[in-house]
């Protein structure tokens, strides 16, 4: 066997700071047994991650979780990341940044605060999160706006609230967003748990699609609409995290460091803990970060499909849940052998009535019910 | 083709961030969840771009620098560039 190349400098460093959240969202991609996931790391762990994340050429930095106010280190952390020369990105729900807080990470040197919406509406925002938070938001949003941020505005999608994307859109004008993330429902952790819930159907995708075209015609450059297709709809996969072990450096609340978001629900990956090994170690040998690296791993059809290098097989996650092998094509391909897997729910979704099976929220309560991989 | 017209003082927006990158070996912009890699030569130029110094006293900077004459069209050129990119304002 000849040995790999090495493999590039991790770009994107992801610090997942707590699975603690005040919200219970729905759609949420954190793992289900989350609640079983204790001895988060300390103020001065994760300021050694820091250190050895930037001495590998990692550049931008992502705080979240959970969420990531939860922590109240985060000021402290955000100092450590400007000094080492981070560019960092606050992933939050909003709930805990008071004008305190955020003045305090403006000053720490904060590059980005990135805010979720679940919907435009009171009630559904708060209904799809299952608490009370909407009014709070439209707060957080003007703190952004008054301390200089750029105003990033994301929404997760799906069939509750894909019918009215373009009261989404107005919002996210009238609150100054220059970016709005329409970030379409993927089905992990606590969405796949309720994903005949929140599949939409096609006609709904390719409605919102046109709404959001048109608005790209007439806002211009005013707000950046991103809208990504869900990938169950499509016919080739995403390239998933750009390529395995490539850019995404993931570190769990616990320690724990994930090639992808969901590397926790992979089969037999002996996931590698910051607390064990340095994070060079961990990135550049540890199996779990080599397993799926390159094209090596492939199986037909990929093998020998021309595509391979555009998708890279697609997301290894979906494979595993839904052909029931990691190495497996993502069934989300048109050339998969499992792709009818994926019809099946499409079909399902277009024929379903409403509210045939309740919602699972994430919450603690519901997380101790759910088994820990092992 | 319809130009941006270069500012005359101009500065990196503070949209962005311009930093020398170590692992990359070259300046780089950053901006949320981004980056731009730069050429040697943009990286020197969006160097030079701090709101205070006039396009001449940019060019006079960078000539003197490199020790040699007739950058006043290439800086021009990514000047004019890097104002549609917004990089500069």
């Amino acid at each position: 066997m000849k040995p790999a190349p090495a493999p590039p400098a991790p770009h994107w460093l992801l610090a997942e700071l707590t699975y603690r959240c005040p919200l219970h969202c729905a759609f949420c991609y954190n793992p289900l047994h989350y609640d079983a996931v204790r001895h988060e790391l300390t103020t001065a762990e994760w300021i050694d991650v820091l250190r050895q994340a930037r001495a590998l050429g990692a550049v931008q930095l992502g705080l979240s979780g959970g969420e990531p106010l939860m922590r109240d280190d985060l000021e402290e952390l955000v100092a450590e990341a400007r000094r080492l020369g981070f560019y960092s990105n606050l992933i939050t729900s909003g709930v805990g940044l008071t004008e305190a807080r955020i003045a305090a990470l403006r000053r720490a040197g904060l590059d980005h605060i990135q805010l979720s919406f679940q919907d435009s509406t009171r009630e559904l925002n708060d209904f799809l999160s299952s608490t009370r938070t909407f009014e709070l938001k439209l707060k957080v949003a003007k703190l952004i706006k008054q301390y200089d941020y750029p105003m990033v505005m994301n929404c997760v999608l799906h069939r509750y609230n894909l019918p009215h994307v373009d009261k989404i859109i107005e919002m996210a004008l009238e609150l100054g967003a220059e970016y709005l993330e329409l970030a379409n429902t993927q089905y992990y952790g606590w969405a796949m748990k309720n994903r005949e819930q929140l599949m939409p159907t096609l006609a709904q995708v390719r409605e919102a699609e046109r709404v959001v075209a048109g608005y790209r015609e007439r806002i211009g450059e005013r707000c950046r609409l991103l809208f990504v297709v869900p990938d169950y709809f499509e016919d080739r996969p995403k390239a998933c995290m750009n390529g395995w072990g490539q850019v995404f450096l993931g570190v769990a609340p616990d320690g724990v460091a994930l090639p992808c978001h969901n590397a926790r629900d992979l089969p037999g990956l002996d996931l590698p803990n910051v607390r064990d090994q340095p994070l060079a170690a961990i990135w550049r040998d540890s199996r779990a970060f080599n397993v799926y690296r390159g094209d090596g791993w492939m199986r037909e059809p990929c093998r020998s499909c021309d595509e391979k290098a555009r998708d890279l097989g697609g997301c290894r996650c979906q494979a595993f849940m839904l052909a029931g092998d990691a190495t497996a094509a993502d069934p989300v391909c048109a050339k998969s052998p499992h792709r009818h897997e994926v019809d099946r729910v499409i079909a399902f979704a277009a024929g379903r009535a409403r509210e045939e099976q309740p919602i699972l929220f994430r919450t603690n309560a519901n997380s101790r019910i759910m088994k820990p991989r092992t | 083709m319809m130009t941006t017209p270069i500012p005359a003082n101009p500065v990196v927006n503070r949209r962005f961030r311009l930093q020398w990158e170590a692992a990359q070996d070259s300046h780089v912009l950053l901006y949320p969840e981004g980056m731009v890699k730069l050429n040697a030569s943009a990286g020197e130029i969006l160097a030079c771009c701090d709101g205070v110094r006039s396009i001449d006293e940019i060019v006079a900077t960078l000539e003197a620098k490199f020790q040699t004459a007739g950058l006043r069209g290439d800086i021009a050129h990514f000047l004019a560039y890097a104002s549609q990119q917004k990089w500069i304002v």
